[in-house]
């Protein structure tokens, strides 16, 4: 049972997420609950790489030579850069949004209707 | 330079090139705008010949398969790996090639007109440098055989598109556009994700071909599979989650719109390879192709119904370019629907997929090119108002008669290309159900309906006195539209040349899951 706690962890970080995305009107709190989305996807994937017992796969001085492949680890690795430039990117077109409309509140800006 | 070194290499050609074109344009623009212009060029064609090298090998001698950092290319399985391909590898097969030699027509023809389009622009050197990163991000989608690598190069196809669209910082609008684009595309990344983490959990596997020779259809598989179709479909436009194709492609310089076009077929693609190669037969395929089906129908008719009462000449196409996903969805999902039945296969449900996969390449052409002339519009007015153009027709002859064409070969008027994939999609699909064909040529009516309504509004009247000054765009765009037009008329004047060059390998491919598996992993297929 324990075993799925953090599967459960990352599925309520990302339902979170998407709530404050959908609820939310202000866009820097939209960014953030995109963000939240990305913390639960990498909290999943890093999860799914737990091996009871497992040891890192560094050569010096193991103890054993049963390692665990870090796939995932470097799948998560990768999705944080990837996270970092997306919200430098969004928060960058915030900034261009608020300088020009005023404000960042998705309700008062939509000038894209139609 | 040895031509069977580029042939071998020509996977990780494909990609390394148009990237290290990117990260070399901003230097190189030091240089100045004339010698940087060249270097996109030069660039983009060597991309293209190698999109054409590979597709031939691909034509010739079967799907290509290569391994990053193995000794040699065809080394799928490590002697040590227990039979579980660890590298990234990448397949392509005839559908990989087929979207990749299209996508790198298309970008070049675009590099070429933004030569001229965007010379009154500043900040070309990013602009060039991520038109190139979108060109890796498209071109990686389709070639790649590992799902996480997929990931990436829809992060990047993502990034460099939502950027673009935001290209005119100056204008506030266009980066809303872009916001929403960028939101909406990183949910979707992370919803992509989030299903090879379920995959990964289960099958220990990344490889396209290792999970699709384990899969098992399982409960979590049918979850991953949800959030696979709705990102991906959502990326390529289609309704119900279209709502953001308005936006971005009547923001984003008419240029990038079009390469716009290219990328959501990329994810088009992503949800076909999912389906057909990743779970195959496996899953429930007469409901998965029904929900396409019904995805397609409703795209075809919202969008059409939605363009009709535009304005502004580029989200009136944007609507359009949804409609027109609507046909491609169609034409899938009926080969999708009785994928399991060999002999209604035959019948009907290849000719079908063949339809809708031609109609992919048709799509790319002729609404590309609706979209460059709407922009040549732009560049010479500076207004996308459909109420405020008109009379063009006496100064700008040949964007005219490139848009004519491009109108005609949305509506499905021969002899050009879409009328050739849609008879083939009408055809088939009247044979497995008579309403959904007659649908889907009540919605090619309404297309010719707005599209007149277009023509008449921009080109047909009086010279107006604001529009005494304009002249024809400058000769790259016109090279630019030109090669985008030559093709529509070739495609629809030789159709039955293209299906089988091109289209029936790719459709074949498609089906063939066994053989995908088999070029990877080995063995019988």
């Amino acid at each position: 049972v324990y075993y799925n706690l953090p599967f459960i962890a990352a599925g309520l970080i990302i339902v979170l997420g998407i709530i404050a995305m959908l609820t939310r009107r202000n866009l820097i709190k939209m960014i953030m609950g995109l963000s939240l989305v990305e913390a639960g996807v990498n909290l999943l994937l890093v999860a799914t790489g737990y091996r009871a017992g497992g040891i890192a796969p560094i050569f010096t001085n193991a103890p054993s030579d049963l390692m665990v492949m870090p796939t995932v680890q470097a799948m998560t690795l990768t999705n944080i850069v990837i996270g970092i430039a997306t919200t430098a990117l969004l928060l960058s077109f915030v900034m261009v949004v608020y300088r020009t409309y005023g404000t960042a509140d998705a309700g008062e800006m939509r000038k894209l209707r139609g | 330079m040895n031509a069977d070194l580029i042939i071998q290499n020509a996977p990780a050609l494909l990609l390394a090139i148009p990237m290290l074109g990117a990260f070399t344009t901003p230097l190189i623009g030091k240089a100045g705008a004339a010698v940087r212009n060249l270097w996109v060029l030069l660039v983009m064609a060597a991309t293209a010949v190698v999109a054409f090298l590979l597709a031939g090998e691909v034509l010739t001698a079967g799907t290509v398969i290569y391994t990053f950092g193995a000794s040699a290319p065809g080394l799928t399985l490590p002697l040590d790996s227990g039979g579980i391909p660890i590298r990234i590898i990448f397949t392509v097969d005839a559908m990989s090639a087929f979207m990749a030699v299209f996508a790198s027509i298309v970008g070049f023809a675009v590099m070429l007109y933004s030569i001229t389009s965007q010379s009154r622009n500043s900040g070309q050197d990013g602009y060039y440098a991520l038109l190139q990163l979108l060109m890796v991000g498209i071109l990686g989608m389709v070639t790649t055989g590992d799902m996480f690598n997929f990931f990436v190069f829809l992060e990047i196809n993502s990034l460099a598109g939502a950027a673009l669209v935001a290209y005119r910082v100056d204008r506030g609008v266009a980066v809303e556009a872009g916001l929403k684009y960028a939101i909406l595309s990183t949910l979707g990344g992370l919803l992509v994700l989030f299903a090879i983490a379920l995959l990964y959990g289960q099958y220990d596997a990344l490889n396209i071909a290792m999970i699709a020779s384990r899969m098992q259809f399982s409960f979590l598989d049918k979850i991953a599979l949800v959030m696979l179709f709705i990102a991906l479909a959502m990326k390529s436009g289609a309704v119900p989650m279209h709502f953001w194709t308005p936006d971005a492609y009547s923001m984003a310089p008419s240029s990038i719109t079009a390469i716009l076009v290219v990328a959501s077929q990329a994810s088009l693609y992503g949800v076909f390879r999912i389906a057909f190669t990743l779970y195959g037969l496996t899953l429930d395929y007469a409901t998965i192709g029904w929900i396409i089906i019904i995805l397609g129908v409703l795209s075809m008719f919202v969008g059409v119904t939605m363009a009709i009462p535009q304005k502004d000449v580029k989200r009136l196409m944007a609507y359009h370019a949804v409609s027109q996903t609507g046909y491609m969805l169609l034409g899938v999902g009926v080969g999708l629907a009785v994928l399991g039945s060999p002999e209604l296969m035959e019948q009907y449900g290849q000719v079908a997929m063949e339809g809708g996969i031609f109609h992919i390449i048709n799509h790319a052409m002729y609404k590309g090119l609706l979209f460059l002339t709407a922009g040549a519009i732009f560049y010479q007015t500076g207004t996308r108002n459909l109420n405020k153009l008109g009379g063009l027709g006496h100064s700008m002859k040949l964007t005219m008669i490139f848009f004519i064409i491009g109108a005609l070969a949305i509506a499905g008027i021969p002899p050009f290309n879409g009328f050739a994939s849609k008879l083939m999609i009408y055809e088939s699909v009247f044979l497995f159900n008579p309403i959904l064909a007659i649908i889907a040529m009540v919605v090619s009516i309404l297309t010719l309906a707005s599209f007149v309504k277009v023509f008449h509004s921009i080109f047909m009247g009086p010279r107006l006195p604001e529009y005494g000054e304009v002249r024809e765009v400058p000769l790259p765009m016109l090279v630019g539209m030109g090669i985008l037009a030559l093709l529509v008329v070739l495609f629809g004047v030789f159709p039955q040349q293209v299906v089988d060059i091109l289209i029936t390998p790719a459709t074949t491919a498609l089906i063939d899951q066994g053989g995908y598996i088999a070029s990877v992993l080995g063995g019988a297929s």
